[in-house]
């Protein structure tokens, strides 16, 4: 068969570049996703070390004032938007599939589309570095400076551009998890049998289904101001640039869930193996995050307490803010009750789990103390604020998708990392965060205000910014190490077992890595952690599966697709036309329209073809 | 639209629900919140316009009204579109799924006409109504051109002679969040039409829409009947609710 509309023909069996450009195996685009993110996650680091080099001393010259609020611009989105979201996003997609026991994703191709969408995005949003200044308005972008009147040039433009596209990525992939997750699961996993982390990656994926609208509405008014001349935030056509905040936070509290409930699944998962025991309260443990991804809707406003909305308004959101603390502390003493008195292996993943547990409740903390308007409004925009989501998404998602690197890496690479090197790599960056982070609450509560470039040498805050830039190379060497100790495992790590940890998910019942058919057969589930319980039951044997070369060569797997790739690049120029010329806006909608169309009569599978590997 | 060879209809899912059923209603959850913050922006800045026209100046109930109905039908006619290919009337599928898309490009064309006029509005009134409260507080803002000698004011123009009361996204923060809101409803409807259109030529093809197949015109009619709810939700609180007092 061939395709009407277009007569390409598809890849069938690209090897090399191409077959990783064409790919629609969620192992392949989950590696993607998780090499991209890091290197990301690298340059968001290296913005952050620029600004610490900046502040090291009073009235220092290292970078201009102008250069300072694009670094602290860039350093937010991309840690936010380009390294965490995308690496939460590279554990769904490799190991989503594998827990549930499914052969691929509900959309493969959908699922490649995100991942070169999201790509896009990332350039496009770096990419402003050489084009004429990179946005310098803070990662939340508030109206109205970032309106054409006070904030000219193109970096703001990147930014709303990037931003939508990499919404529609996050979008595509959300509505790609729910429907695997709901509707690919093995017979036998009912909702209360699924693996915690495939839990809170449903949640996360409902949340980022309701939230991202939000925020393309708010981007699309803002461009719109910016490209047509409306009057959205224009304060002087009786427009109230609150409005922007409001449309902003209901959008960004969730995403503050987002980033973390994919990093409490990774410790529900991480913890159990490690301490030979089960999880401790799972419905609860379940429950709790169901509710804080509710709860995670009735915050917003506690980003705005120094605003002046009002005492009752005030009043409420302090009182939820408080409420959401506690599903979040079910959580931590579910996780202590998981360890206690169990068989406890003090390996890597397992060392950065315990590391977030309490670094991220150190930092919840710090979030209860400002959920009291009358609190916040000392701690408003100062260092505390900093020390605060540094300590919830360094110490607690970082940490979280750091464990989840090490205890997932045999199975990712089929090869063993260097457990000395891992703990040396936990000791270095947990020394090096807290080091960072620790000091910016005295230097917060000391008065220090966020996102200036430099301070009067009079206000006595040398010494603690002076600890917290060291603190910044340390974790700098830290995160060179983790670099060091990965890449030296995946080249020259000795041939990793298909079940390294005795673990109990289903993940860990097949060849590491993983066939690319996944699994041979489709097990049947019985009980939460079914593959821990198979081990046990005297009846069954348990089969470490892929072993033979000749299984799974009837088993028939979507084949690649070009057509992903093309729609993303037609978004890519599409945003660059809106930018710059519209007539290449225009050019990019009919690569994207194209892309639809082919990608939309192209079958899954050719009958005729790919059968005869 | 994408061809069955997945499995297509009958593949079996955990919940029963299709893939891409399940997909296209999460897609209408997500829609819904893009709808509900554009709508709540239009409600925010509901009054709050400094000058210019306001929703009882420009809206025409009566000819929104029959652009309304239009498009109502054109569910009623998606629905039996889809039934007829159940019941094998290829037929008569193509002639309802036809008349869907005609419908559909109906209501594009009363709303590109509405917003032509709209750009292009002028005041018009009597000078004897000024001051009587049979005015609306914009044509009461040019009481001032009636002078001596002159009993009408027939719009507003500048030396040039270009009209200076026209409703653009430029305006006022009604024409920003209208044309915003609607011109969004407006793109939803016209990649409809796209997508009707397109099973309506591909049923051209033996084989390619069947009564196996139904699912593929399944969505396109959720998506249609989604966008014609949401107009609902627009024509009431935007339409009714700025003409009429006491909403």
């Amino acid at each position: 068969m061939t395709m009407p509309s277009l007569a390409i023909p598809r890849p069938v069996h690209p090897t090399g570049v191409w077959g990783w450009v064409t790919t629609i195996d969620h192992k392949r685009i989950g590696i993607l996703y998780g090499v991209t993110a890091f290197v990301l996650f690298v340059i968001g680091g290296v913005e952050a070390l620029v600004m610490r080099a900046q502040l090291v001393q009073a009235e220092l010259d290292v970078v201009s004032p102008e250069m300072f609020n694009q670094l602290f611009t860039m350093h937010g989105t991309t840690m936010i938007f380009l390294a965490i979201m995308p690496m939460g996003a590279a554990f769904f997609n490799y190991v989503i599939p594998l827990q549930i026991g499914a052969r691929d994703v509900a959309f493969p191709r959908l699922n490649a589309f995100s991942y070169w969408t999201f790509l896009a995005g990332a350039i496009m949003l770096n990419g402003s570095w050489f084009l004429g200044g990179a946005p310098n308005a803070g990662w939340f972008g508030y109206a109205p400076i970032t309106g054409a009147a006070y904030n000219p040039g193109h970096g703001i433009d990147f930014w709303i551009m990037s931003l939508q596209i990499l919404g529609i990525a996050s979008l595509a992939a959300a509505f790609n998890f729910i429907v695997t997750i709901l509707n690919m699961r093995a017979p036998g996993m009912t909702l209360m049998r699924m693996p915690l982390f495939t839990w809170m990656t449903l949640i996360t994926a409902f949340l980022l289904v309701l939230a991202f609208p939000v925020i393309t509405v708010a981007l699309i008014e803002l461009m719109f101001d910016r490209f047509f001349g409306t009057n959205f935030f224009v304060p002087g056509a009786g427009a109230n640039p609150i409005l922007w905040q409001h449309l902003f936070w209901v959008f960004g509290h969730p995403e503050v869930y987002i980033l973390i409930l994919p990093a409490m699944g990774i410790v529900s998962e991480v913890l159990p193996t490690f301490s030979k025991k089960p999880l401790f309260g799972y419905p609860v443990v379940v429950l709790s995050g169901l509710i804080i991804g509710f709860m995670g809707w009735m915050v917003w406003s506690h980003h705005m307490f120094t605003v002046g909305l009002g005492p009752i308004a005030n009043s409420v959101f302090t009182i939820t803010t408080m409420a959401i603390a506690v599903p979040t502390g079910i959580k931590i003493f579910n996780w202590l009750g998981t360890m206690w008195k169990g068989s406890i292996t003090f390996s890597t993943p397992m060392l950065f789990s315990l590391g977030f547990i309490t670094v991220f409740t150190i930092g919840g903390i710090s979030g209860v103390m400002h959920s009291q308007a009358a609190s916040d409004a000392q701690q408003q925009d100062t260092y505390f604020i900093v020390a605060h989501i540094h300590y919830v998404l360094f110490g607690g998602s970082i940490f979280a998708l750091i464990a989840g690197i090490y205890y997932w890496f045999p199975k990712f690479t089929g090869r063993m990392y260097d457990e000395l090197g891992g703990k040396i790599t936990f000791w270095l960056v947990f020394a090096g965060m807290n080091l960072t982070f620790f000091p910016m609450h005295f230097t917060g509560l000391d008065g220090m205000p966020r996102r200036i470039y430099t301070y009067d040498s009079a206000m006595g805050w040398e010494f603690w910014n002076l600890t917290s830039t060291a603190g910044a190379a340390l974790l700098a060497v830290g995160i060179a190490a983790l670099i060091y100790n990965v890449v030296s495992g995946w080249v020259r790590g000795k041939q990793a077992p298909g079940d390294p940890w005795d673990a109990r998910t289903l993940e860990w019942s097949m060849s590491s890595p993983p066939p690319e058919y996944n699994f041979a057969e489709i097990p049947t589930v019985t009980e939460v952690d079914d593959w821990w319980a198979s081990k046990r039951r005297k009846d069954a044997a348990p089969v470490i599966a892929g072993a033979s070369e000749d299984e799974g060569h009837s088993i028939h797997l979507p084949q690649p697709s070009y057509w992903p790739l093309v729609v993303s690049v037609g978004l890519l120029i599409g945003g660059y036309g809106l930018i710059y010329h519209y007539a290449v806006a225009a050019i990019g909608l009919a690569v994207s329209m194209v892309g639809v169309y082919a990608w939309s009569f192209e079958p899954v599978n050719d009958p005729d073809e790919g059968s005869g590997h | 639209m994408a061809t069955a060879a997945h499995g297509g209809e009958h593949e079996a899912t955990t919940t029963g629900l299709n893939h891409r059923k399940m997909l296209m209603w999460a897609f209408l959850g997500s829609d819904c919140m893009f709808f509900g913050s554009l709508i709540a922006t239009y409600l925010v800045y509901k009054g709050k316009s400094k000058g210019g026209p306001q929703p009882i100046d420009v809206f025409d109930i009566p000819v929104t009204s029959v652009s309304t109905f239009v498009l109502l039908m054109s569910s009623m006619s998606m629905v039996l579109a889809y039934s007829a290919l159940t019941r094998g009337s290829l037929k008569g599928f193509r002639i309802w799924i036809a008349s869907t898309a005609i419908m559909g490009m109906t209501f594009l064309a009363f709303q590109v006409f509405e917003f032509n006029d709209f750009v292009n509005y002028e005041v018009h009134f009597k000078c004897e109504e000024v001051g009587t409260g049979s005015l609306t507080e914009f044509e009461e803002s040019f009481s001032d051109r009636c002078v001596d000698g002159v009993d009408e004011v027939d719009g507003i123009h500048d030396s040039e002679g270009n009209n200076l009361t026209g409703l653009t996204p430029k305006t006022n923060l009604f024409g920003t969040t209208f044309f915003t809101l609607t011109g969004f409803h407006g793109a939803h409807v016209t990649l409809g039409v796209i997508w009707l259109l397109s099973i309506f030529f591909y049923s051209f093809r033996r084989g390619r829409v069947t009564p196996e197949r139904h699912l593929d015109v399944d969505l396109a009619a959720l998506y249609w009947h989604f966008v014609d709810v949401v107009w609902i939700v627009i024509f009431t609180v935007v339409y009714l609710f700025g003409v009429f007092e006491g909403f």
